[in-house]
């Protein structure tokens, strides 16, 4: 039961993979990227758990700062994880646009040839 | 290559990488367990610096150089999707655009309510990163999706009036720069890069936390900026672009 949170951030990330490979559609490839990407905050947060601890956040008026606390130092990598992915993903869907501009097509099967 | 030899393919790989997960996942430390030995040098090394918020504390002081990086990563993203989604030579800009389409009443008055709610929460999120759950990030996403509420309450029209795409690709720019500025000054300062060399104040005031607060606004500037940029590309090639020769 230890590992379950773990498993699931496994889970997720093939769970992506699977979807990017057998994808018909560039934009359903780049959403499984997305997808993929999410196992890693997952498993950036299930490491950074501690049962019964509250956020490390001491707050406005100040609480006393207390070392029963959640991991801060993976809530602040998965925090800036999602904002470059965010735009990771962006960029991804104008290289789509433009591959459907190019070729017609979104289809990663059918985009086999270079093309200058 | 087939759809079946790539799926082959990928039972075989992907079958040994979760293997691999797997084995390595079962020798974590228990999940929920109190062993956290980056947070009890985080949280002392926060409240040394009199900062409340200690994600904020890690992300803009603690690990600013870190988080400098990921700057750069959101400038070069944003700055990629500017260049690819240009208009080509063979496709034009047409100015008119006809009819805005039925547009339900509650939904103008819902999006006209919550315009200036939620840029008050993007501005107060930001400020109060070093003190309270919020920073740059956060604070900039929220303030640079609500202007948008403009374009779901109102009409592109309206959302291009009030959007100064000019202003936030400067901000883009002025955000990383004065990231970087903060850090050169520390380093004039203080004798290092980023170092927190501005008065600390009191443990949980909005004037606390020395840097943390002035990072946490260049971030802030940036990523909203960065929002507004990407967004304004993506609607403006799907609404104003289209194809000499298409249809």
């Amino acid at each position: 039961m230890s590992v379950y949170a773990y498993l699931v951030a496994v889970f997720v990330l093939l769970v992506g993979a699977f979807g990017i490979v057998r994808s018909r559609n560039l934009v359903h490839a780049v959403v499984c990227l997305s997808i993929a990407q999410s196992g890693t905050y997952i498993l950036l947060l299930a490491v950074g758990y501690q049962s019964k601890a509250t956020p490390p956040v001491f707050g406005s008026p100040a609480t006393k700062p207390t070392k029963a606390v959640a991991e801060p130092l993976v809530q602040a990598m998965a925090l800036t994880d999602i904002v470059v992915s965010a735009t990771v993903t962006a960029l991804l869907l104008a290289i789509a646009v433009q591959i459907h501009k190019r070729h017609n097509t979104v289809d990663p099967n059918e985009l086999a040839a270079l093309r200058g | 290559m087939t759809r079946t030899a790539r799926l082959l393919m990928f039972a075989v790989a992907g079958g040994l990488v979760a293997a691999l997960l797997v084995l390595g996942v079962l020798d974590l430390p228990d999940f929920g367990a109190s062993d956290h030995p980056y947070r009890d040098a985080a949280v002392p090394a926060a409240v040394l610096h009199k900062t409340s918020n200690v994600i904020s504390s890690i992300n803009f002081d603690l690990r600013a150089l870190d988080t400098l990086g990921e700057e750069t990563i959101l400038l070069a993203s944003v700055i990629g999707v500017t260049v690819l989604l240009r208009p080509a030579s063979d496709e034009h800009e047409h100015e008119s655009i006809s009819g805005s389409g039925r547009l339900l009443d509650s939904t103008k008055l819902m999006g006209y309510v919550f315009l200036p709610i939620t840029l008050m929460i993007g501005f107060l999120t930001i400020a109060h990163g070093a003190v309270t759950p919020g920073g740059g990030f956060q604070g900039g996403v929220v303030l640079g999706t609500g202007i948008h509420l403009l374009y779901v309450a109102g009409s592109y029209r309206a959302l291009e009036r009030a959007r100064p795409v000019g202003v936030a690709e400067l901000g883009e720019a002025i955000g990383a720069g004065a990231f970087a500025c903060v850090g050169i000054a520390g380093a004039l300062a203080a004798g290092a890069f980023l170092v927190n060399s501005l008065p600390l104040g009191a443990f949980g005031d909005l004037f606390s936390s020395g840097t943390v607060l002035l990072l946490s606004c260049a971030v802030g500037i940036e990523v909203a900026s960065g929002v507004v940029v990407l967004l304004a590309q993506f609607l403006h090639q799907t609404v104003e672009v289209t194809e000499e020769h298409g249809q």
